[in-house]
């Protein structure tokens, strides 16, 4: 793993996610495995988190591209409601960092950047990072149950 | 006139402007027009006079790559989006369209 130092921008205010947006994430990860799975979370001024399931055109073990026209759907939304926004991928073999691709590709500053890991077949886990400038900077994930999803 | 929705990446470019108006009756017309006012966005959106690989532009609902590309028509109305691709993983396949 590569040595990252924090960027003057990120913040390591913790992403907070509700624990049943952490259930879906892992089940949606499981459902297409070992294939990767995408998508988007709008993250409302009350905490409240609103899901979008994005289709991986790739349909690889190894790569993601989130289907254009569901992204611009998404994505057209959670800016116009003035949302937060996370971004989503699985890893189904490795673990829950950014690969150099993940960083090269990381076009979205305001994001953050969360990893599902399937590695640890019984252990599921999710990181957030903020990924600014090619600079990975991880921030603490704070497990709340304080939302349905949408 | 069109209106450009402009990424978070790239509104370094337009003063912080989310949204940008520009006139033209093709995308490629409405990309000249916007890039003389914002001279930064020609390089972060172009290479060899084409949309880089990892920028997808819409009109309204339309991924320009499958109307007509830059040549794709406009109307007043339209709003058109710049939208980098969101990808990652371990390896990279032949992506460069």
């Amino acid at each position: 793993m590569v040595q990252q130092t924090p960027s003057r921008t990120a913040t390591t205010q913790p992403f907070v996610l509700d624990q049943a947006t952490f259930d879906l994430l892992v089940e949606r990860a499981w459902s297409d495995f070992p294939y990767e799975v995408c998508g988007l979370l709008g993250v409302r001024e009350d905490g409240r988190i609103v899901h979008f399931a994005i289709d991986n055109a790739e349909r690889s073990m190894t790569f993601y591209s989130m289907e254009p026209k569901q992204l611009l759907r998404a994505m057209r939304e959670i800016e116009d409601e003035g949302w937060g926004l996370a971004i989503y991928h699985s890893h189904t073999h490795t673990e829950a960092y950014p690969s150099a691709t993940d960083i090269r590709l990381a076009a979205y500053p305001e994001a953050t950047y969360l990893i599902v890991t399937l590695q640890d077949r019984d252990h599921p886990e999710i990181r957030a990072f903020d990924i600014v400038d090619g600079e990975v900077t991880e921030k603490p994930l704070e497990i709340r149950g304080l939302s349905e999803p949408t | 006139m069109p209106l450009v929705r402009i990424p978070t990446v790239l509104r370094k470019h337009t003063d912080g402007a989310a949204k940008v108006e520009a006139d033209g009756a093709t995308v490629g017309e409405v990309f000249d027009q916007l890039v003389a006012r914002h001279p930064g966005l020609g390089d972060d959106l172009f290479a060899d006079g084409q949309v880089r690989g990892f920028i997808n532009v819409y009109v309204d609902d339309e991924d320009i790559r499958y109307v007509s590309g830059l040549d794709t028509p406009v109307e007043d109305d339209t709003e058109v989006a710049i939208m980098p691709a969101v990808a990652g993983g371990a390896e990279l396949p032949s992506v460069g369209r």
